[in-house]
């Protein structure tokens, strides 16, 4: 008997564990549809069809992944030292004020400096962002995950009064949106699909990630926080330090998510530049473990829920929020399943 | 001028019901060791809930009572992730508060342009007729009364019976409780789903009174505001009254000021209660933390 | 030594046969027997390690026992939990207090008496506060929250709690540990009147002045099993010293010794050094000693009496409330743990799985955390892991320690292998001051000849040793001087040949004065 426990709980099950409860997920949402008079067959139908239906479908998925890559990073990196970032929201939106601010101003400058520049200006807008938080933690104690929930609404509606004020399109009558970003300012697509450099944004991120997780000091020294922080403090690590290093780190790469959506995407900054990235992102993380490869694997799953989302809209007239339902049901059975032990409570 | 303030102060004193409710709800359950970041979800369900039901039957009394089952539902399944199964607390409350929000958009949806019988407002007989503080205080809806009256009744629970001191020692040492002979368990449980019919029968008020209609989201992080007052308040019932009150305030004073047309953008007044809420905990920096119950120090201070 | 009857008049109220309780690799108890009557002040006095926590959890129904009876007033009992040891008339008040700092104490008590209504009648509990306080001396202010409340207070609660209850047995678990010596002279006033009402105290121990103060008879327990029973009138301190320490050869005793020249330079130096501990807790007060190159200062004492903050403040993890801790000359009292562990410090803590380990990262992962500088050069990127893992696997296999691979996580390794590991880790960098927290607890033999003989080298070598232990063999044998630490002071410094161990072992419990052990005027200076 201890044996098989032993077995079940060895390494090497854990996907196949995932897999599984990932599966009951998706049974209780099918009920839920049914209760509503659903044909929940249907719906799962539409869902994979759109996402793996078609090329387009395929690189839609692609797309939606990139910013749940980034956002998921933003928040894996602080979690792997026991801290709770929800901040993604806030900090991809920080980093998209950023990059506006620079491709509106500095719109001039030729596509090969530009370009860099707003990756730059997006990762300390990100950073900005995340920022206040991990100060207040590092300097007061306060929690972060609180903090980082109230800062989200503070800068979406930050940037709901710059594109209505001293951003707003002066030729777009009333709609609240900037003017559209110059030619020199926007990432390409590739294949003729929206995939845009985002992706490679988001790979190189995670490969950094996993790199240095695995291999440099400071990786190191952040895993051994997270397995036991008074060991740490007791061989010198510097806590504090990396409470600001993480949380600036992933918000940076939040915020960098919000640059690639408003120069890729959406060549301009208005409201709704993004679905709640941050907090799927949040999602993404938890279910991958906080781990790089997962991150990868889970941020194409949501992204398939994702464009399956949109088409079970246009096709059943279900709303978006079914595949937010079985999103949310799959993170309570992956963190009902006691993957790890519990940080706290 | 004032008018303005009689508006400010009973605008206020409507505002803040919700989110009194939200937060002694959650002052109940964390006094037991739980904190429960799904209070955003409960208020959801609950004024989802809520507004369904008074929709379909005309009487916002049994919108009332379905919120607040609903709440108490959305809190038996956080008790459940974290008493039961020892998840990690803060990751189940996002993850409920995740699923109550995808649910309640889901089945709200039919729902949005709905008008219905709103809770009627209930003013005071001859208290309501009182200069200045009649209007503030007397002329308000039944739940308003309501959360009022259930601030001192909760400190009275807590502080002044046995079953208070059973919760509150839950949440200190749950050690020293078991081995005074509680069901440690089962005490978590009852403050759990307590704090969510408290959320729930927040989110009614929301839907059923002060907006009176249902929006997606409509909570808009009074939930996480909530969480906030409770360590602001220090765990403490009659403080968190004069905390919501504070928020209610700036709630009614941003309509107030949008009314007269000054030139503040709407948005930044939007941002006052999350940016109060935000300075309020670094003021109280780390001077608070011993009024912290026991049980908590490990939920907020896992690192540093 | 024969087992004497219990005084006459008083027939036997708590009586234990033959009682056994064995864990895993270890017999705690071996056919325990006990008498004692009513009214009596039993004292139970053993060493660290001796069975008497074991027997008391016995008795109160934590553990069952393998074998043996337990009987009250006669009657036989089947205690399978502390509910049944409480509803049978008995008590206990644990080293660590069941209590809840944040309530009053009239809560902590209201919390333990069964059902009385909804409301909570604070002024009942006072009454009943007043009526044992008064009869007893148990006055504490009803009101007052425990946090604020001193130890001895705190203890008075507690006490008060188990007659609330309606015990008529008490057992206290080493209840002087944490008192200053006029709380303990208060607890003998409150014990001597609770002894006259007729109730059976069971005073568990191994401090032999508070045996004699208080006691009406002494059990000596040594190695799981009573070594005798007597009634106070007829021991002495050497007697009860002889019985509760044993014959003691030193084990297995010399190490090669390489001298060092007298007035070699400090490595550490601490001046004065006071500092505040943890509510409850022996800080430090006022200690200064020194510890040269090439030199081992034991650090004799029994576990709370300030070891954790000594180790704390040297390491940098606590501030101290005053005093100065220096260094090769530099006065790093305030410096971070980094800087001080970069100066050539290395730890062995107390808990070696709680604050030395990462227990979810590899064995190996875990070896290069003293020295990621060195291991991880240009920040990390260049790590050859290979290497280290050979190195390690070297001298683990040099040491003896039977481990699978290098990959498997800490957490999964045994308690010893930990420590040995830790042992390893701290050495292998070479410390100019190594800070050694009981460095063979939990070792067999063999495993500790090894370690100790690691140490000796170690010291061989040049490197500065404050070794803290408790174990006064393994201090005697390699220590080149004894420092003894109780109540947070020093309370004496030799040389271990001018000592016995009974002396050092009577210092460490407070049993004598400073003063009446100094062997000369040279050797009462620390550090001469």
């Amino acid at each position: 008997m201890a044996s098989v426990a032993r077995l079940v709980d060895s390494r090497v099950l854990i996907p196949l564990r995932l897999l599984g409860l990932t599966a009951l997920a998706f049974v209780a949402v099918g009920a839920f549809l049914l209760l509503f008079g659903r044909n929940p067959i249907e719906a799962y139908g539409v869902i994979f069809k759109g996402a793996f239906g078609s090329g387009y479908g395929l690189s839609e998925v692609v797309v939606r992944a990139i910013p749940l890559m980034l956002c998921a990073v933003a928040t894996a990196i602080p979690a792997r030292m026991g801290l709770l970032n929800v901040g993604g929201e806030g900090q991809l939106h920080g980093g998209a004020m950023a990059a506006t601010w620079g491709a509106l101003t500095l719109g001039a400058l030729p596509r090969g400096a530009l370009l860099p520049g707003l990756v730059i200006l997006g990762l300390l807008g990100g950073a900005a962002a995340a920022f206040v938080p991990a100060f207040l933690r590092w300097a007061a104690g306060v929690n972060e995950t609180i903090s980082t929930l109230l800062l989200n609404y503070v800068i979406v509606l930050l940037v709901e009064y710059m594109v209505r004020g001293p951003w707003k399109d002066p030729m777009s009558y009333n709609w609240p949106f900037t003017p559209e970003f110059p030619e020199s300012a926007r990432l390409s697509f590739y294949w003729g699909t929206r995939i845009h450099a985002g992706l490679w944004f988001a790979l190189v991120a995670i490969t950094l990630f996993y790199l240095a997780l695995r291999r440099t000091r400071w990786g190191y020294e952040i895993r051994v926080i997270g397995d036991n922080p008074d060991a740490a403090a007791r061989a010198g690590i510097p806590l504090g330090r990396y409470v600001l290093l993480t949380m600036c780190i992933g918000g940076a790469l939040a915020g960098l998510a919000g640059m690639a959506e408003v120069c890729a995407i959406q060549s301009r900054l208005r409201p709704g530049i993004s679905t709640g990235f941050g907090y799927t992102g949040f999602l993404v993380s938890w279910l991958a473990l906080h781990h790089p490869l997962g991150i990868v694997v889970m941020a194409l799953l949501l992204g398939v829920l994702s464009v399956g989302g949109d088409m079970v809209q246009i096709s059943l007239g279900l709303p978006y929020a079914t595949v937010n339902i079985i999103m949310a049901l799959i993170f309570f059975v992956v963190l009902g399943g006691r993957f790890r032990k519990s940080r706290s409570g | 001028m004032l008018a303005m303030l009689q508006s400010v102060l009973g605008g206020g004193i409507r505002a803040g019901t919700p989110i009194l409710y939200a937060t002694l709800g959650e002052v109940i359950s964390e006094r037991a060791g739980v904190v429960n970041l799904g209070v955003e979800g409960g208020i959801l369900v609950g004024a989802c809930a809520g507004f369904i039901t008074t929709a379909h039957t005309q009487n916002p009394m049994l919108g009332i009572a379905a919120a607040a089952l609903a709440g108490g539902l959305a809190g038996l399944v956080h008790a459940f992730m974290v008493v039961t199964l020892r998840s990690n607390q803060i990751a189940s409350g996002l993850a409920l508060m995740f699923l109550c929000l995808g649910v309640t958009s889901f089945v709200g949806r039919p729902y949005v342009a709905v008008k219905i019988n709103a809770v009627p407002q209930a003013s005071v007989p001859g208290l309501s007729r009182l200069p200045l503080v009649g209007t503030v205080l007397f002329t308000h809806d039944v739940l308003v009364y309501g959360a009022y009256l259930l601030a001192p009744l909760i400190w009275l629970l807590l502080f002044h019976t046995k079953w208070g001191l059973a919760l509150r020692a839950v949440g200190e040492r749950p050690a020293v409780a078991y081995a005074s002979g509680l069901p440690t368990s089962l005490i978590q449980y009852g403050a759990v789903v307590s704090g969510g019919v408290l959320s729930g029968i927040a989110g009614a008020h929301l839907s059923l009174a002060y907006a009176r209609s249902w929006v997606e989201g409509m909570s808009n992080g009074r939930g996480f505001i909530a969480v906030a007052l409770v360590i602001f308040a220090t765990w403490h019932p009659l403080r968190s009254v004069v905390g919501a009150v504070v928020f209610g305030a700036v709630f009614a004073l941003q309509l107030q000021i949008q009314a007269r047309g000054v030139a503040l953008s709407p948005y930044f007044l939007d941002m006052t209660p999350y940016l109060l809420t935000l300075v309020g905990l670094l003021l109280m920096g780390r001077a608070r933390r011993h009024a912290m119950p026991e049980g908590l120090r490990a939920v907020f201070e896992g690192v540093t | 030594m024969a087992v004497e009857a219990p005084s006459d008049g008083d027939h036997v109220y708590l009586r234990l046969e033959g009682i056994t309780k064995s864990f895993p690799g270890v017999v705690a108890n071996c056919g325990i027997n006990l008498d004692v009557g009513r009214g009596e002040i039993h004292a139970v006095l053993g060493e660290n390690g001796a069975g008497k926590s074991t027997l008391m959890k016995v008795l109160y129904g934590f553990w069952q026992p393998d074998a043996g009876t337990i009987s009250v007033d006669g009657k036989r009992l089947d205690l399978r939990s502390p509910s049944d040891a409480i509803r049978a008339g008995i008590g206990m008040v644990f080293q660590s207090f069941m209590l809840i700092p944040a309530f009053s104490v009239a809560e902590n008590i209201a919390l333990t008496l069964p059902g009385s209504g909804v409301l909570l009648s604070v002024s009942a509990i006072r009454a009943r506060l007043r009526e044992f306080g008064s009869r007893y001396g148990l006055s504490v202010d009803a009101d007052a929250k425990v946090w604020q409340l001193s130890v001895g207070e705190q203890q008075r609660v507690e006490i008060v709690k188990l007659l609330v209850s309606g015990a008529r047995v008490l057992i206290l678990d080493e209840p002087t540990s944490v008192l200053a010596p006029h709380e303990v002279t208060k607890l003998f006033e409150i014990l001597q009147t609770l002894r006259r009402d007729g109730y059976t105290i069971l005073f568990v121990t191994h401090k032999l002045n508070e045996v004699m103060a208080i006691a009406d008879r002494i059990t000596v327990l040594r190695k799981g099993g009573v070594v005798g029973t007597l009634p106070r009138a007829r021991a002495t301190l050497p007697d009860l010293a002889d019985m509760l320490l044993g014959e003691r050869e030193l084990r297995a005793g010399s190490f090669e010794r390489r001298d060092h020249e007298p007035g070699g330079r400090a490595v550490l130096e601490l001046h004065d050094l006071s500092v505040r501990s943890d509510r409850g807790r022996t800080g430090l007060a006022r200690v200064s000693l020194r510890v040269c190159a090439g030199e081992i200062v034991g650090v004799a004492g029994v576990t709370g009496n300030g070891q954790t903050e000594l180790g704390e403040a040297i390491l940098g993890l606590r501030r101290p409330a005053g005093g100065r801790v220096v260094l090769d000359g530099v006065d790093v009292t305030r410096r971070s743990t980094a800087a001080i562990l970069a100066q050539g410090v290395a730890c062995i803590p107390e808990d070696p799985l709680r604050m030395g380990v990462a227990p979810g990262l590899t064995i190996a992962e875990n070896m290069v955390l003293d020295e990621r500088a060195r291991y991880m050069p240009f920040g990390g990127l260049l790590t050859d892991w290979r290497a280290i893992r050979r190195e390690i696997e070297l001298r683990v296999e040099n040491f003896g320690i039977a481990i699978p691979r290098l990959s498997v996580p800490v957490g999964t390794l045994s308690g010893g292998n930990v420590q040995r590991l830790l042992l390893l880790r701290a050495l292998a960098r070479k410390p100019r001051l190594l800070v050694a927290f009981y460095p063979t607890r939990g070792l067999d033999i063999a495993a500790t000849r090894m370690a100790q003989e690691l140490l000796m080298v170690s010291r061989n070598g040049g490197a500065a040793t404050l070794l803290i232990s408790e174990d006064l063999d393994e201090l005697f044998a390699l220590s080149d001087r004894l420092v003894v630490l109780s109540r947070g002071a020093v309370a004496g410094s030799f040389r271990p040949g001018e000592v016995e161990t009974v002396d050092v072992g009577l210092l460490m419990t407070g049993a004598a004065k400073r003063h009446e052990w100094q062997a000369s005027p040279a050797s009462s200076i620390p550090g001469s």
